[in-house]
């Protein structure tokens, strides 16, 4: 995905809830409107990346499959 | 209709599957912007006894969901009677979550802690128990019904497990 990314976090081989928990901790860290591109191997992530979203107000920009890893781009939204 | 911003869970069973889904779905809930709170009842407590997080058990008998230590060979659900079965039992369960790289109950708890999750164990559980504030983890506090039910009566989807 061609967007500009702030940080990067990497959840490979983490099962439910980590990847979701490690997210809103690296997205409080950013600056309202910076990037986050979070890297999950959990097929399970795709669904709650994007319930997570919905329910904080953060905007996902989109994800990608990279071979076994899902790519999120997440952008702090407030 | 409003959205919920709280979720409040009951966690009464000190059983190794019983004591995951609470932590887990009560720190995601914080990690969505919700407060969370865990009522541990009766044998719940378990979960909070210091040092006991990781010594939690899965009996077999009378589990017919509980998976075929071999594929394909099954095993009558009254064997789990014998004597060490649950042991086994544990030990298969402990061997597929570290497999699947799902965190310790114990490391659950540190994080359900650490992002705020109000711990209430249930004073009158206590009582009856014999189990003392000092058996408990730091930092639990300790109420009864009506301090889970006011922070479950704002708002709050509420579980129990």
């Amino acid at each position: 995905m061609d967007v500009q990314v702030d940080s990067t976090l990497d959840c490979s081989g983490m099962a439910c809830p980590m990847p979701i928990l490690k997210t809103k901790k690296a997205v409080d860290a950013l600056q309202v409107g910076q990037v986050l591109k979070m890297i999950a191997t959990d097929p399970g992530s795709v669904s709650d990346v994007e319930s997570w979203a919905a329910k904080t107000g953060h905007t996902l920009l989109g994800h990608e499959k990279d071979g076994a890893k899902f790519v999120f781009f997440i952008k702090r939204a407030k | 209709m409003s959205e919920a911003k709280r979720l409040a869970i009951i966690s009464w069973h000190g059983t190794l599957d019983a004591a995951y889904p609470p932590l887990i779905l009560a720190t995601a809930a914080v990690a969505m912007d919700m407060d969370a709170a865990i009522f541990f009842t009766f044998y719940g407590l378990e979960i909070l006894k210091k040092g006991n997080a990781d010594k939690l058990q899965v009996a077999p008998i009378a589990n017919p969901a509980m998976p075929q230590p071999v594929p394909g060979i099954p095993v009558p659900n009254i064997l789990g009677v014998l004597p060490g079965m649950t042991a086994v039992a544990t030990g298969m369960m402990n061997g597929w979550m570290k497999k699947a790289n799902v965190a310790k109950v114990s490391e659950l708890l540190a994080l359900a802690q650490e992002s705020s999750v109000r711990l209430i164990a249930c004073q009158m559980s206590m009582d009856v128990m014999g189990i003392k504030k000092e058996d408990l983890i730091d930092g639990v506090e300790i109420g009864g019904a009506a301090t889970f039910l006011q922070f479950a009566s704002q708002d709050a989807i509420a579980l129990s497990f």
